[in-house]
């Protein structure tokens, strides 16, 4: 690879061609400072607009300013990044972006994670010298995300989420100079466009314009309400997360802490959606071997592959986007869903109360989770099967506000019947995982043998697109992995025009499956976080005692107790649901 | 074809047709009839006549009698008395204002005199409608020339001989654009012609394409045959209907005679034309907003390297190049690299086209050598200052430019001399301004132009420039402090230094140039609350001499806001709470009683 040659703060400088100066910089451990720009490793997230100007470098010979995030490397280049004109500089242009920007830190949902508060400390303002007016724009309060664009800076990041690592494409810069804003087509409400809620663009906001709707307090005056039972669930992906709030090491998992945090804040039952997780396996794992198999006796007319449904964000995806393709997902409703319906019949009935007298809260790595839940099929008379739906950042929240220790909370376990889980759901949380856990039950199911092996590595990573052929004692199963919807898009593309030879296909909206989820804790563009994050959630799995859904004992007992068989007639009830076509068609 | 005795030149151009040109034109032909002429006088609707002062403009050929200020009602007499009788209308010729001579050859009145019109040379004297009047004025000639005698390589070593450089405010050489196009190796490749005008007061492109819209075609296609195009792109505002319906017939006709297409002059070059509307966002003429507008997404710059050359419409190469840059072209080809470059400065050859506005009695569009002075821009050709007020400033580059004063009235105009008196060529906008005007108010008014026409994709300049504003409103509203005079300074600094293209890189100019020409009139503004040209209101307050106020009460009767009061035959007074300075009483007073102070 050709390098080139270049002085950085008077010190020699070799990279390769094409790097920036923004890197350049950082080899020799120099930070400029940046705000709009951001990577992401192993997606291909990359935000570099040039257009905030902080990241400005001085270039001898150059007549301005270099924007360092922008501008490449050349042979014999002479910069500086801290003259005194390049301070004032970015200084100035912080003060500019302050300068019309909301002075609410201290009641800020982003307070504390905020890369424009952290990045004002850093250069030391303490003054806005440049006074005049405030942009306001039009607030925007779906189900699961809230948009201030008040506080928008126009770094541009959600659109290069939304469009270009999603493909969901609802986000657009609209309007000119000072007016200019991140929007939807129209200034709609994201509810009545094609968002996805994925959240995706909330993860990279490095400012408080984009943040979860917060149900934490209808979730205090539910605990608090003595008529009301409320039981609470958790997702895979929040227990290898949730410590990052409290100052943990990234892959910390704190299971046990989690359990014993949500007991003290008052839950009357503290359940798992690993279990639903489990569950999900049985229904769905049995919705792809029936259809497998009619297909393998000759049924032409069977829908392959079958394409997992658990993650929300990815079912309005193919709903608003693929509309002619709902027939092909999973009929199976997502754990959270399914652990919401179990509970208000199965354990309310247990319980012997009303199911509108049990509310379900759910702690989700997600923020389409939120909307999931007001989906009206998922409700009975009005009472949804789960209330609220809330995001590893706020129960972090809940915890602090209730004054708990979390470091120091002793390991609690997780109530019965509904809080027992297997390996298999545990994965859920990870890219990959849903599927690996599929092929655990469906592969002994399917050949009525013990598997040789429980750890299918080659479903594993962070690859964007990924197959694996699984022997199934000799029928080859073909499996197809997607993370990130651009990523699914490109593989329904290939279902679609029929290039692809799949009998199952998993798909996680995310980057990195759950793990990645726009609930959790800020990643801060550091991509290692899901990486570790990702290696907790198998770590998990490993030293779980049953690493099989279908070995669950409490998930056996429901089924005998209760269900009857996997795909049966109350499953189809409670645990199976329908799509809908909701593309957007404009109308001329 | 039928051989015309007289023609008859009527403009045609935006200007003058909304001053009733077309009617001019149907009275002339009515006229002409009635006379039973029709074999003899033809009318023919040319592009702009650049005295746009004088408008509508009608010429008499083959005399070269020059009529101005022409209404439909002279048509019969001009048909009647000129070509009838052979007279000439004396009351509808020019009359030079200094020696109240009448002139009727336009080469002897003061606005031609000192210009050469070469991007102009068949703007008011051909129909742009009719290709056969461009290839009468050895239109075409230049592509048949290119495309049968020369390589593409020697076309492009002319042109960097010629020493032309980019006529839409850049200045870059034309040559070494092309050149540089052409080594890039493409499967496809796009010229484009960017006639996004968007200067305030500017119309030298749409002139050139009302007027003479095969020059542009035929250079576009000279283009294509050196870089290795086959298609050109013309990035053309909606709001010039005029400009565009013209561009359309020549395209068809063009095709139509073999001059688009395939195989052009039957060689192996292949080239066509397709039309690209904009929006009217001046950031769209900043080359990679409108490459990005063409292709249909938000008209935003983004950070050059990679340059339209390398990456540009739908990631191929591309050259753009502004209207005026390709009306030069043609006739470098024809008359040679050496004829061209003898013309201007060392280092800025040919002409330029100036679009001459604001506090000039002679308000038009011209062209001159470079190297001319502004000097004989304003007084020689402009025809001095109106009214006979003192010449103040002018502002040369349109927002992205500088103020420039008296001092600088004797410096030849060219690309380097006026950045380095802290102004710019820019696309040839120049506004003259007199006494009567605020220098911070100037500023002021092009900054709400740029605060208007941000893209808003980068922070200097989407908030930069909404501060600067906001402070120079502060000043001419009186409120304005010494400090804020230094936070202008840096934040002008900072803007120009930081910002992402050309426009945010120039915005602060306007403020710079004043402040730096005009210090004391800011001065003025933050020290003194006084405004010394009387233009910011709230800095002015009218008062009565009560010497020279005799009661006569006309003033308290015409005032709109009962402001003024005082008994019949009594002194008045304007009460300052109340006056909204509208200058209502100033203007009725025969007394000369009111002043402001």
């Amino acid at each position: 690879m050709e390098v080139v040659k270049l002085t950085i703060d008077n010190k020699p400088v070799v990279v390769n061609k094409g790097t920036t100066l923004l890197d350049a910089a950082k080899s020799i451990g120099v930070n400029i400072p940046s705000l709009c720009y951001m990577k992401l490793e192993d997606t291909n997230f990359e935000n570099k607009p040039g257009g905030c100007r902080v990241c400005v470098v001085e270039v001898e010979g150059r007549r301005n300013l270099a924007p360092a995030c922008k501008t490449e490397c050349s042979e014999g280049m002479v910069v500086n990044t801290h003259t005194m004109r390049v301070i004032n500089a970015r200084r100035t242009v912080m003060e500019l972006i302050l300068s019309d920007h909301p002075f609410d830190c201290l009641i800020c949902a982003k307070s504390g994670n905020c890369e424009l508060q952290s990045l004002a400390q850093k250069l030391g303002i303490r003054e806005i010298p440049y006074k005049g007016e405030q942009s306001h724009y039009k607030g925007d309060e779906s189900p699961a995300i809230i948009r201030d664009m008040d506080k928008c800076i126009m770094c541009r990041r959600c659109e290069t989420a939304c469009n270009e690592v999603q493909t969901v494409g609802v986000l657009s810069a609209i309007n000119r100079g000072f007016n200019s804003v991140v929007a939807t087509a129209f200034e709609m409400d994201l509810d009545h466009s094609s968002c996805t809620f994925c959240g995706q663009c909330v993860a990279v906001c490095p400012t408080g314009a984009l943040t979860e709707r917060d149900h934490t307090w209808k979730v205090v005056d539910a605990i608090v309400d003595p008529k009301k039972t409320v039981v609470v669930q958790t997702a895979p992906a929040v227990r290898a997360a949730l410590g990052e709030e409290f100052g943990m090491e990234p892959g910390t998992l704190v299971t046990g802490k989690m359990a014993a945090a949500l007991r003290k804040l008052g839950f009357d039952f503290v359940f798992d959606t690993d279990f639903a997780a489990d569950l999900t396996i049985m229904e769905e794992g049995t919705e792809l071997l029936d259809r497998l198999n009619k297909y393998l006796s000759g049924d032409k007319s069977v829908k392959l592959p079958i394409l997992t449904s658990c993650c929300p964000a990815w079912v309005n995806f193919f709903e608003h986007q693929f509309p002619e393709m709902k027939e092909i997902p999973s009929s199976a409703k997502s754990p959270q869903q399914m652990f919401g319906a179990i509970a208000k019949s199965f354990f309310a009935d247990k319980l012997n109360i009303k199911r509108e007298d049990m509310v379900v809260v759910s702690v989700m790595p997600c923020l389409a989770k939120k909307f999931e839940s007001t989906r009206p099929e998922f409700s009975v008379n009005g009472d949804p099967d789960v209330n609220y739906s809330i995001s590893t950042r706020e129960l972090a929240a809940m915890i602090r506000n209730a004054n708990i220790d979390f470091a120091s909370l002793p390991d609690e376990d997780f109530d019965q019947p509904l809080g027992e889980s297997t390996g298999a759901g545990v994965i859920f949380g990870a890219t990959g995982g849903v599927i690996e856990a599929a092929v655990r039950t469906a592969y002994e199911i399917q050949t009525k043998k013990p598997l040789p092996k429980l750890d299918f590595t080659e479903l594993r990573g962070m690859e964007g697109i990924r197959s694996a052929t699984i022997d199934f004692d000799g029928l080859p199963i073909n499996i197809g992995i997607a993370h990130g919807l651009g990523n699914a898009r490109k593989l329904l593309e290939d279902v679609k025009s029929g290039k692809s030879n799949f009998h199952a296909i998993e798909i996680m909206a995310c980057p990195g499956g759950c793990i990645g989820g726009g609930g959790q804790p800020y990643h801060h563009g550091n991509m290692d976080i899901l990486k570790k994050r990702a290696a907790a959630i198998y770590r998990e799995d490993a030293e779980k005692p049953i690493r099989k859904s279908h070995e669950n004992p409490y998930i056996v007992k429901l089924y005998e107790e209760f269900l009857g068989k996997p795909c049966g007639h109350l499953s189809h009830e409670l645990l199976h649901t329908h799509y809908f076509d909701k593309q957007k068609k404009i109308e001329i | 074809m039928a051989k015309f005795k007289n023609h008859i030149l009527v403009c045609a151009g935006t200007g003058c047709r909304a001053s009733q040109s077309e009617l001019i034109v149907e009275n002339l032909n009515r006229a002409i009839e009635d006379n039973n002429l029709g074999d003899e006088v033809q009318v023919v609707r040319t592009g702009c006549f650049g005295f746009c002062e004088k408008g509508p403009v009608v010429k008499m050929m083959p005399d070269n009698t020059f009529y101005v200020q022409v209404t439909p009602a002279d048509a019969s007499e001009l048909v009647t008395e000129h070509i009838v009788k052979g007279r000439k209308v004396n009351r509808l010729l020019y009359v030079d204002p200094d020696s109240h001579k009448v002139i009727s050859d336009s080469k002897e009145m003061g606005f031609y005199k000192k210009q050469i019109r070469i991007a102009l040379r068949n703007c008011g004297f051909i129909n742009p409608e009719n290709v056969d009047e461009y290839i009468a004025r050895d239109g075409y000639a230049a592509l048949g020339k290119a495309l049968t005698e020369m390589t593409p390589e020697q076309v492009i070593k002319e042109i960097i001989d010629s020493g032309l450089r980019g006529r839409g405010g850049g200045g870059f050489p034309t040559g070494l654009k092309w050149d540089i196009t052409r080594k890039v190796k493409a499967d496809q490749k796009y010229v484009v012609c960017n006639a996004d005008e968007g200067d305030p007061g500017a119309f030298m492109d749409r002139s050139i394409l009302e007027g003479d819209p095969h020059s542009v075609i035929e250079a576009m296609a000279i283009n294509g045959y050196c870089t290795g195009a086959s298609k050109g792109l013309v990035y053309i505002r909606a709001e010039y209907p005029l400009a565009i319906e013209r561009l359309k017939i020549a395209i068809k006709q063009a095709r139509e005679y073999g001059l688009l297409g395939e195989n052009i002059f039957g060689s192996d070059f292949c080239f066509d034309i397709e039309l690209r509307y904009g929006a009217g966002a001046f950031v769209c003429g900043e080359e990679t907003s409108l490459i990005h507008s063409m292709e249909g997404l938000r008209g935003e710059p983004n950070v050059k390297p990679p340059f339209p050359s390398e990456s540009g419409y739908k990631g191929k190469p591309t050259n753009v190049n502004n209207v005026e840059t390709y009306a030069n072209i043609p006739v470098i080809l024809l008359n040679g690299s050496k004829w061209f470059s003898a013309i201007g400065t060392e280092k800025s050859k040919g002409t330029k086209v100036f679009a001459l506005a604001g506090k000039v009695n002679n308000v038009g569009l011209i062209e001159v050598p470079m190297g001319t002075t502004l000097r004989e821009v304003i007084f020689d050709i402009g025809g001095g200052i109106k009214d006979g007020k003192k010449f103040k400033a002018v502002q040369t580059g349109g927002p992205s430019g500088g103020c420039l004063t008296e001092k600088h009235l004797d410096i030849p105009i060219d690309y380097d001399s006026l950045l380095a008196c802290g102004s710019m060529m820019g696309s040839g906008g120049m506004i003259v301004m007199d006494e009567d005007d605020c220098m911070v108010a100037m500023a002021k008014f092009y900054l709400e132009f740029t605060v208007e026409e941000s893209c808003g994709k980068c922070t200097p300049c989407r908030i930069g420039n909404k501060r600067l504003h906001e402070i120079l409103e502060k000043i001419t509203q009186g409120k304005g402090t010494k400090e804020d005079l230094t936070l202008l300074r840096n934040l002008s600094y900072v803007i120009k230094d930081t910002s992402l293209c050309g426009l945010g890189q120039t915005s602060p100019n306007p403020v710079l140039s004043t402040m730096e020409n005009f210090a004391d009139e800011y001065e003025a503004h933050v020290v003194d609350g006084k405004c010394p040209a009387g233009q910011c209101k709230a800095l002015m307050q009218y008062v009565i001499d009560p010497e020279a106020c005799v009661g006569c009460t006309l003033c308290s009767r015409v005032c709109p806001v009962d402001a003024i009061s005082g008994e019949k035959k009594m002194a008045h007074i304007i009460n300052p709470a109340i006056c909204i300075k509208c200058g209502a009483c100033m203007e009725k007073c025969k007394f000369n009683a009111i002043s402001i102070q």
